[in-house]
C-alpha cells in the first residue's frame, strides 16, 4: 500500500516509487544526498580482445554477452528522436531471449517507440522511466502500465545514474559512426545526429555497454565522444535510424503573428533590461517562438554592436548563423536539431558538444545552466505564483517530457514564452494540473497579451520602468483571457498515481494521476 | 434562402482552429437534439451547450437536430455560426439573436485621425480577429468582400457583426469593408447597428454609389455617432471620377486605391516599383487633397519582403499618402516607421514653427530662420508635419515638456 506525503510545494506525492523509497521535494537546493557515487564493477583489460575488435554478430548475442536477465534495467537515448530504430530492436531482441520484466530507461521516448506497448503487454518490459507522450503517454495515463512512470529532466537522469537511484545494467548506444573498439561519434555518417551527450552517463556508469552502428569505420573513429574503453560489444545494423526523422531538414520560425509578437517582446525585454550586453549568454531551443526570439535578438545585437560570449542550444541554423556572423564566440550544443547544426558541429571548432553533465547535473560541482544570463522556455500551464507545468495536458494526460526544462530554470533570467490561451483553453490558471517547476525560479511569463514579471524580481521590475514594453500582471492577463474564453470546468482526476515528476535533485515534486474515464479529448474528425 | 429546413455553417477538418461547424435540421416535434463534439469538451462542454441552447431560444427554434463540431471556438463565434445555420434553414425569421455586447465602444473616431495602417482581417476567419487588436495598427478592417468566398457571405456577415460586439480591438479604428452594391447594402443592415467607425466601399466608380451607402447608413444609424466612409477606387473610371467621389458626402474622410483591380482594368502587370499606377495614385491623391481628405495607398502584397514594403511605403509618403493597407500584422510596424517623419524633418519643422510664432509675437510680417526667409506655405507644411508627429507621439503635446 503506497502512502502519500505532502511535499514542500504542497503536492501529494508517494513515499515509495517502484519499490524504492522516494524523497519528497523539499524546496530548491534543500535536498543534498550524501555518500559515494555509483560505479560499475572493476574490469580487467585482459578480459577484452587485445586487437580491440569487440564486434558481435547481432543484438541478441550482445545482450547475452552482457548477461541480460529478468528485471534488469536497459537504457537507450533519443538523439535519433523519432527516427530511432535501435531501442525497439534491442527490446525485441531481449524478448526473443525470453527475458521478462525489464525496466526501460530511455532519455526520452517518441512515437517510433510505440511498439514498446506490445512488449509491456507481453511482460517483456515492466515499466518505463523516461518521458512518454503520444500512445505511450496514453498507455501510462490510463493506468495500463505496471509500474509508475518516472519523469526526469536531462540533468535529473544524470543525477539518478550518478547517485545510484537508477542502476543501468545494459546501455544501448546508437551511434552514427563507431569503430570496432566502441569509440563512437554522432557528427558523421548517414545517420549523423550531432551530439551524443545524452548517452555519456550511461557509457560511464552502466554495468555493460553496447554500441550499435550502421557506419563502422576502422579504428580510430575520430572524433570520439563515446570512449570505447567503456564499451563491451559493438553491433552492426543495416540502418540505425531514419535520417529524415533524426533531424529536421531545417527548423522553422513560427509564422503565427501572435507567437512572433511574443518572440519580439522577449527580445525587446532582454535588450531593454540590459541583459543583452557585451559578453552575455543565452539559451534558446528549437521551438517556433524560441527561434523567432533568436532572430529578433540577432537584429538587436547587430544594431547595438553587442556580442554574446556563448549561446546554448538545441543548435539550429539560426544559432549557426549567429556564430558565423560573429555575434557569439561559441555554441555549447546539448543536442542538434537540424542539418545545418549537425554539419557545423562537425566542422567548426567554435561549435562544441556539451552534455547533461557539463550543463545540468545536480551532483556536479556546479553546471553551465546557472551561468546562462537568460533562457527562453515554453510551458503548458502557469499559475499566478509562476509555478509551471510542462508535462501534462490540463486533464492530467501526459503530454511532454521534462527535457532540460527544469535544469534551465536556474539561468539568471528564466522566461516562459506562452500564448495566453490555446484553442480557448487558458494557459494561466489558478493552480497548475501538474507541477514541473517552482515559481520561485521563473522570472518572466511572456504572452501575446503582455509580459508579467515575477514580483520576486524587483531588479527586473525596476529595469523595465519607463520602457514601452507591455508589462502587466499575471492576474490581468488571466482576467482578459477568462473574459474572452470563459472559466473552464475542472477536469476530473482520479486518486490513482500513474507517474511521478522528479525535481533536478531526485526528489518527487509531483504525482501524475490516472485520467478519469471521460469523453475523448481528441478533436472530432 | 430557406433550404428545406436544413442549414450548415462554419468549417470542419483537422486544420480548423478557433472555429466550428454547425448543421441544423428543423424538426416538427421532439425538442432540440444536440450532438456535440468539441476539442475542448472537458473544459467547456457545459458552456458550449448552454450557449447553443440560449441562442436557439433567442431565435425561437424549439424543435431541431443540431450537430456541432467545435475546435475551440469562442462564444461569439459559436453564436454566429449557429445563427447562420439557423437562418439558412429558413428558421428564426425576424428574431434578433445578437449576443450581449461584451466590449465597450470607444469614443467616436476623429475625422482626421491617424490612418497610417489598416489591417485587413478576412471576415470569415474568427481566429485572426481575436488578437488583431494587439498589433497596434491604426485601424482594423473586418473584410466581407474579396477575402470571403461567395458561399460564406451570409455567415461572415453575422460573424463580423458579433466581432463588433465581442472583440476588443484595442485603440484601433474599427472599419468594415462591405461588398459591392447591392450586396453591400445587406452588409450595412447587419453591421451599422453595431456602430463601426468607418465603412470601406469597394470598387467605387461614381458619386452615386457613395450617396447610396451614405443614405442607407443614415436610415440605419441610431444616435449621433458618425460612421465615416472610405471609397476604394479600383478602376480607370473610378480614378477619373476621383474628385466627385471625394466630395460626394460629408462623411467621406479618405480615398484609397486598389491597385490589383486597377492594373487588371488597365490590362497591365503590377510591378514592385509601381510606375504603372503612379498616375492613378497621384490623381487620387490630388483629388483627395483638393477635397480636404486623406489619401491612403493600397496594400503591399508580399508579406515576406519587408524591405520592399518599407521602400514602397517611404515612396508613398513622399508622394503625399498618409497610410497604407496591411495584409499581415508584421507589416504594421514597418509602415508606421516609414510614415513617420524623420528626426531631422521634425527638428526643422519645429524651428520653423518656432520662428513663425516669434515673428507673430513681435508683429513681424516676415518670418526668417537664420539667414533664410520662410514663405507662408513652408510654415504651413511645417505646421502639418508637427501636428502629424504629435499624433504619432514623436513630439510632446503642446504645453507638455
Amino acid at each position: 500500500m503506497t502512502t502519500f506525503v505532502k511535499n514542500a510545494a504542497g503536492r501529494r506525492v508517494p513515499s515509495e516509487v517502484n519499490g524504492q523509497s522516494a524523497f519528497a521535494y523539499a524546496g530548491v537546493g534543500m535536498h543534498k544526498p550524501e555518500g559515494r557515487k555509483q560505479a560499475p564493477s572493476v574490469r580487467s583489460a585482459s578480459d577484452y580482445p587485445a586487437n580491440g575488435d569487440k564486434r558481435v554478430a547481432d543484438l541478441e548475442t550482445a545482450l547475452k554477452k552482457c548477461d541480460l536477465r529478468d528485471g534488469m534495467v536497459i537504457s537507450s537515448h533519443h538523439h535519433f528522436r523519432d527516427g530511432d530504430k535501435v531501442a525497439v530492436a534491442a527490446l525485441q531482441a531481449a524478448a526473443r531471449l525470453g527475458v521478462k520484466d525489464l525496466m526501460w530507461f530511455p532519455s526520452a521516448s517518441f512515437p517510433c517507440h510505440t511498439p514498446v506497448i506490445d512488449l509491456m503487454e507481453k511482460g517483456v518490459v515492466h515499466h518505463i522511466e523516461g518521458s512518454m507522450n503520444g500512445a505511450l503517454g496514453d498507455y501510462c495515463s490510463t493506468g495500463k502500465m505496471r509500474g509508475l512512470g518516472v519523469l526526469r529532466s536531462h540533468g535529473g537522469r544524470w543525477q539518478a545514474i550518478q547517485d545510484g537511484e537508477v542502476k543501468i545494467d545494459v546501455a544501448i548506444i546508437a551511434a552514427p559512426t563507431a569503430d570496432p573498439f566502441g569509440n563512437a561519434d554522432g557528427s558523421h555518417g548517414p545517420s549523423a545526429c550531432g551530439s551524443l551527450g545524452f548517452a555519456l552517463a550511461d557509457s560511464i556508469y552502466a554495468e555493460h555497454v553496447i554500441v550499435v552502428t550502421d557506419n563502422l569505420v576502422p579504428f580510430p573513429c575520430i572524433p570520439w565522444q563515446i570512449q570505447g574503453n567503456n564499451v563491451d560489444c559493438v553491433v552492426e545494423l543495416p540502418s540505425v535510424g531514419d535520417p529524415a526523422k533524426i533531424v529536421s531538414g531545417t527548423t522553422q520560425i513560427t509564422k503565427s503573428p501572435d507567437r512572433l509578437l511574443i518572440a519580439e517582446n522577449i527580445a525587446r525585454f532582454v535588450r531593454d533590461t540590459g541583459i543583452m550586453r557585451d559578453g552575455f549568454s543565452f539559451q534558446a531551443g528549437a521551438g517556433g517562438i524560441a527561434l523567432g526570439f533568436v532572430q529578433f535578438l540577432k537584429t538587436m545585437m547587430r544594431e547595438a554592436g553587442v556580442k554574446a560570449r556563448f549561446v546554448r542550444g538545441g543548435s539550429t541554423r539560426y544559432l549557426v548563423e549567429l556564430l558565423h556572423e560573429g555575434l557569439t564566440d561559441y555554441i555549447l550544443d546539448g543536442q542538434t536539431f537540424d542539418l545545418d547544426g549537425v554539419k557545423n558541429l562537425a566542422n567548426d571548432p567554435r561549435h562544441v558538444s556539451s552534455s547533461p553533465f557539463t550543463s545540468y547535473n545536480y551532483h556536479g560541482k556546479g553546471n553551465f545552466a546557472s551561468m546562462v544570463d537568460v533562457t527562453v522556455l515554453g510551458a503548458t500551464e502557469v499559475d499566478l505564483d509562476f509555478n509551471a507545468n510542462v508535462n501534462t495536458h490540463s486533464d492530467g494526460r501526459l503530454l511532454h517530457g521534462i527535457g532540460g526544462w527544469q535544469n534551465c530554470l536556474f539561468a539568471g533570467c528564466t522566461v516562459l514564452a506562452v500564448p495566453s490561451f490555446r484553442d480557448r483553453i487558458p494557459v494561466i490558471v489558478d493552480r497548475v494540473t501538474t507541477l514541473t517547476g517552482p515559481g520561485e525560479l521563473i522570472d518572466v511569463v511572456a504572452t501575446e497579451r503582455g509580459i508579467a514579471i515575477n514580483p520576486r524580481r524587483k531588479d527586473l521590475l525596476d529595469a523595465v520602468k519607463g520602457s514601452s514594453l507591455p508589462i502587466r500582471t499575471l492576474e490581468e492577463i488571466k482576467n482578459d483571457v477568462e473574459k474572452m474564453c470563459g472559466v473552464p470546468q475542472k477536469p476530473v482526476l482520479t486518486d490513482e498515481p500513474v507517474a511521478v515528476i522528479k525535481w533536478v535533485d531526485g526528489t518527487v515534486i509531483d504525482t501524475v494521476w490516472k485520467v478519469a474515464d471521460q469523453p475523448a479529448k481528441s478533436p472530432p474528425r | 434562402m430557406a433550404n428545406q429546413g436544413l442549414g450548415e455553417a462554419g468549417r470542419m477538418g483537422d486544420q480548423v482552429r478557433s472555429d466550428l461547424h454547425v448543421r441544423i435540421e428543423a424538426q416538427s416535434s421532439g425538442g432540440v437534439k444536440l450532438d456535440l463534439e468539441s476539442k475542448v469538451q472537458l473544459y467547456y462542454g457545459d458552456a458550449i451547450r448552454a450557449d447553443i441552447e440560449a441562442t436557439l431560444e433567442r431565435l425561437g427554434v424549439r424543435h431541431a437536430s443540431v450537430t456541432v463540431h467545435d475546435y475551440g471556438a469562442l462564444p461569439f463565434v459559436i453564436q454566429a455560426r449557429l445563427e447562420a445555420a439557423v437562418r439558412q434553414a429558413g428558421l428564426g425569421v425576424g428574431a434578433d439573436a445578437r449576443p450581449a455586447r461584451t466590449v465597450d465602444l470607444l469614443p467616436p473616431s476623429a475625422k482626421k485621425r491617424l490612418r497610417r495602417s489598416r489591417l485587413y482581417l478576412p471576415g470569415d476567419q474568427p481566429k485572426l480577429a481575436v488578437n488583431a487588436g494587439l498589433y497596434e495598427s491604426d485601424a482594423i478592417i473586418l473584410d466581407l468582400e474579396d477575402s470571403v468566398h461567395p458561399s460564406a457571405k451570409d455567415a461572415a456577415r453575422l460573424l463580423v457583426r458579433n466581432e463588433l460586439r465581442s472583440v476588443d480591438f484595442g485603440n484601433a479604428e474599427r472599419m468594415v469593408r462591405i461588398n459591392q452594391l447591392p450586396l453591400g447594402l445587406e452588409d450595412l443592415r447587419a453591421v451599422v447597428p453595431e456602430q463601426p467607425d468607418l465603412i470601406l466601399i469597394p470598387k467605387v466608380e461614381d458619386a452615386k454609389q457613395v450617396h447610396e451607402v451614405a443614405k442607407t447608413i443614415d436610415n440605419l444609424r441610431q444616435g449621433g455617432r458618425p460612421i465615416w466612409l472610405m471609397p476604394i477606387l479600383e478602376s480607370a473610371l473610378g480614378i477619373e471620377n476621383a474628385f466627385s467621389i471625394a466630395t460626394a458626402s460629408e462623411l467621406v474622410v479618405a480615398l484609397t486605391i486598389g491597385v490589383e483591380d486597377y492594373t487588371a482594368d488597365l490590362g497591365v502587370a503590377k510591378t514592385l516599383e509601381g510606375s504603372e499606377t503612379l498616375w492613378a495614385r497621384s490623381r487620387l491623391l490630388n483629388a483627395a487633397r483638393a477635397a480636404g481628405l486623406q489619401a491612403i495607398d493600397s496594400v503591399f502584397g508580399d508579406v515576406g519582403d519587408m524591405e520592399g514594403l518599407e521602400s514602397w511605403a517611404k515612396r508613398a509618403r513622399a508622394l503625399g499618402f498618409e497610410g497604407m493597407g496591411c495584409i499581415h500584422p508584421r507589416q504594421v510596424e514597418v509602415i508606421h516607421r516609414a510614415f513617420a517623419p524623420s528626426a531631422t524633418e521634425i527638428d526643422k519643422a519645429l524651428k520653423i514653427v518656432g520662428a513663425f510664432k516669434q515673428a507673430e509675437a513681435q508683429g513681424l510680417g516676415v518670418v526668417s530662420l537664420g539667414s533664410k526667409m520662410i514663405d507662408p506655405p513652408v510654415v504651413e507644411r511645417a505646421n502639418r508635419l508637427v501636428a502629424q508627429a504629435r499624433q504619432m507621439g514623436l513630439v510632446p503635446e503642446e504645453g507638455e515638456q
